[in-house]
């Protein structure tokens, strides 16, 4: 039987399940003391039914095509056993299609290797199915005897939904452990090549590494200096524009805007969060930047076509809802009795706002803004498209300048060999900027947690 | 000011009267007009035929009544009654509310008090209010105090602000309880003691009249026996409106005795004619725990 049909059947038969062990709870439930609710009976049941049965399924799909495999390869005739691993996959491969095409070809070894494999799946097939049946099955005869009344059904199906639950939060946890680890061993085998201290307090980026051992100009520097300074240069123009206007924004939202002008803004304000930021990108490119270049030649300054100036600005723009919506949250959290109390005292309006609700409010402002900074800071696509790739060590915003981010995308992207330190560079700067966003984030969220401490 | 202040007053009129029940303010039978001495020769605070309305609900009716100097005076009623909303006209705390609407002539030292020239800022710190739950800012308790003080430039130098501070802690009777640890934040005191910082608080502006909202409605016997004796003591100094659903606690503190009832003004008179002799069959049917 195909898969999805198996699906259908174990639903199908954990349905009956479900309603064959609440029939017989309830009945039980007329004539004696029950531990638990009659549907939580038929939930137990029909868990019953269906979990061996999705876990048989899940074990079969993913062992039966190495298994098949090595069906195949016993079939084939001793000679062919004995080709070398590359030669035995690529008959496997043709074995199997053939099998694609209806088990014909032209090659009776293959042929007779694409029958035994028919039969193998059909043997397995079957074999699976009757499996899943029988447990299914079981379930429903479970659900029929008098041991299932003694049991504490809420209990059990709680104990069931506990661990599935867990297990999906551990897929985000696993997930992230897996990406440091993956990144750090890539990292650790860069620092192999490139010593660690070089790295993080060389001034010179430079990564063509020579093909040849007679290249000339390809040195190969990997001073990480350059990369982080000009992230912090384009991210603090970022925060420049986002954090001030941001944060006035929500303060007026919050505190003076009307209802009607409120609920009319603040979705306006979060689709700004919704544009890709590739889009930003484009903006950022052949608008901000040929204006800043022009208006920076009118007034006799030199200015590059990609300035950090540019990608700063459209990535401050970028970074305004978060910053506005967060604090707008906190702002509005402040309870009223603070207004009310400083309203009482004679205070206006402005100097509540400046002396009680801002203070009030600043752990979770701060919060925001420090989350803002860590999407600046790992932001990408603007910074590809506007930012250069040349990696100067400046402070002067009108310079082109490049980023970590930037540099990660181009040490990446085309062919590459992952074996060559110029790949491998890309996880040591991921390595760092995950770390510097990470710490970033922890500070963040400790000092919103202890701003969420103060009005409980 | 936000959309949510109308939904989370907590303290104000707006829990009290509920304004989405159709009609009830209209429900006062055999009412014509206010039963006893509500009018006073030199009062502190004159108000005559006052309205309040939020939206469409009217919440105060008609209500005329002064408020004498250095007095006491208790605004009972039941819950809904409009007294919260009357006390919170008089230092236009009802501003804060979207579509709260006030009429009537209400004056302050002959001063009307809702007229274009009159800045609510400035009347709110001579007529300042205590709330029904302590509201500290999450400042010091020296912040706390000094906070009026400093935004209406009332000292000049620190050692004034200082005295001001000291004074106003002394007179709201906490002074000897926190006087180690003035910088401690003013959150972290006990529910009684921070509604003692909050009128020392706004004692610190020196106002002439206080209005107090169910000041003791969030604290313990204890902490409201301390506040009550404090009010008492309060009123050599300052004219007090206290809003409270203790009738004990209004016979106690006050002089004067209103008594409102679904947005009317019902009877106002001494305190101990309100409770031993009242004229009114609904301040009666109150105060003898008929209703309420």
């Amino acid at each position: 039987m195909q898969t999805t049909t198996l699906v259908i059947v174990i639903a199908g038969l954990s349905l009956i399940s479900y309603y064959t062990g609440r029939t017989r709870a309830q009945a039980y439930r007329l004539d004696g003391r029950l531990l638990a609710l009659p549907n939580q009976y038929g939930y137990l049941t029909a868990m019953w039914s269906a979990l061996p049965a999705i876990i048989l399924l899940l074990a079969w799909l993913a062992f039966e095509p190495g298994y098949l495999n090595d069906q195949v390869i016993a079939n084939l005739p001793a000679a062919a056993q004995q080709l070398p691993t590359e030669e035995l996959a690529l008959l496997v491969n043709n074995v199997l299609l053939a099998v694609g095409n209806g088990g014909l070809s032209p090659d009776p070894v293959i042929e007779d290797a694409a029958a035994a494999y028919l039969a193998a799946r059909e043997q397995s097939r079957m074999l699976v199915t009757g499996l899943i049946l029988l447990l299914c099955l079981s379930g429903i005869i479970f659900s029929l005897t008098r041991y299932l009344t003694r049991l504490h059904a809420r209990k059990r199906v709680e104990t069931v939904i506990r661990w599935f639950l867990m297990l999906c939060s551990g897929v985000a946890i696993v997930t992230t452990v897996g990406i440091v680890l993956s990144v750090l061993f890539e990292a650790i085998r860069f620092f192999e090549s490139v010593p660690i201290l070089d790295f993080m307090f060389g001034t010179t980026w430079s990564p063509q590494t020579a093909i040849r051992a007679d290249q000339v100009g390809s040195s190969g520097s990997f001073g990480a200096i350059p990369l982080f300074a000009g992230t912090m240069l384009i991210s603090l123009i970022a925060m420049t524009i986002a954090v001030p206007v941001g944060l006035l924004t929500a303060i007026y939202l919050a505190e003076y805007a009307s209802p009607r002008f409120r609920s009319a803004a603040k979705p306006t304000l979060e689709i700004l969060a919704g544009i890709p930021t590739v889009v930003y990108g484009f903006f950022a490119a052949l608008t901000v930047a040929p204006f800043i270049r022009d208006l920076g030649t009118s007034l006799g300054l030199s200015v590059a076509s990609e300035s950090a100036l540019a990608a700063g600005i459209v990535m401050g723009v970028m970074i305004i809802p978060f910053v506005s919506s967060l604090s707008d949250d906190v702002i509005t959290a402040v309870p009223q009795a603070m207004r009310d109390g400083s309203l009482a005292l004679g205070a206006t309006q402005s100097e509540t706002i400046k002396q009680v609700i801002i203070p009030a409010a600043l752990p979770g402002i701060v919060g925001g803004v420090l989350l803002a900074a860590s999407r600046a800071i790992g932001e990408t696509m603007i910074v590809v498209m506007a930012a250069g790739l040349a990696a100067r060590l400046t402070a002067n915003p009108l310079d082109a300048v490049t980023t970590v981010t930037v540099q990660i995308v181009t040490l990446l992207t085309g062919d590459q060999e992952f074996d060559s330190p110029k790949t491998l560079a890309a996880f040591a700067l991921g390595l760092m900027l995950f770390v510097s966003t990470l710490l970033l984030n922890v500070v963040a969220l400790h000092i919103v947690r202890k701003y969420r401490e103060q009005y409980e | 000011m936000n959309a949510s202040v109308t939904e989370d007053l907590g303290t104000s009129s707006v829990t009290e009267f509920d304004v989405r029940d159709p009609d009830r303010s209209t429900q006062v039978k055999g009412f014509e007009g206010t039963i006893g001495e509500n009018t006073l020769d030199n009062p502190k605070i004159s108000t005559r035929n006052v309205n309040i309305s939020y939206g469409e609900k009217q919440a105060i009716f008609d209500a005329s009544l002064d408020i004498g100097r250095n007095e006491v005076i208790a605004m009972i009623g039941p819950s809904g009654c409009g007294k919260s909303t009357y006390l919170r006209a008089l230092n236009r705390m009802n501003d804060t509310i979207v579509g709260c609407r006030v009429t009537g002539d209400l004056t302050i030292d002959g001063e009307p008090i809702y007229a274009h020239n009159m800045d609510p800022v400035l009347l709110r710190a001579r007529v300042g209010m205590v709330f029904q739950k302590p509201n500290p800012f999450p400042k010091s308790i020296y912040d706390n105090i000094a906070y009026g003080p400093r935004i209406h430039g009332l000292t000049r130098t620190n050692a004034e602000l200082d005295e001001v501070v000291v004074t106003s802690l002394q007179r709201a009777g906490l002074f000897e309880e926190v006087k180690d640890r003035l910088d401690a934040p003013g959150t972290g005191l006990s529910g009684g003691q921070q509604q003692r910082l909050c009128i020392a608080r706004t004692i610190a502006v020196s106002p002439e009249v206080i209005l107090m909202d169910e000041p003791c409605s969030a604290l313990d016997p204890i902490a409201t026996a301390i506040i009550e004796e404090l009010i008492d003591e309060l009123r050599a100094n300052y004219t007090i409106v206290i809003v409270t659903h203790s009738m004990q606690q209004a016979a106690r503190v006050s002089q004067r005795t209103a008594y409102f009832h679904l947005g009317k003004l019902i009877e106002v008179g001494e305190t101990n004619q309100i409770f031993t002799n009242p004229r009114h069959e609904l301040t009666e049917n109150y105060i003898t725990g008929k209703f309420g």
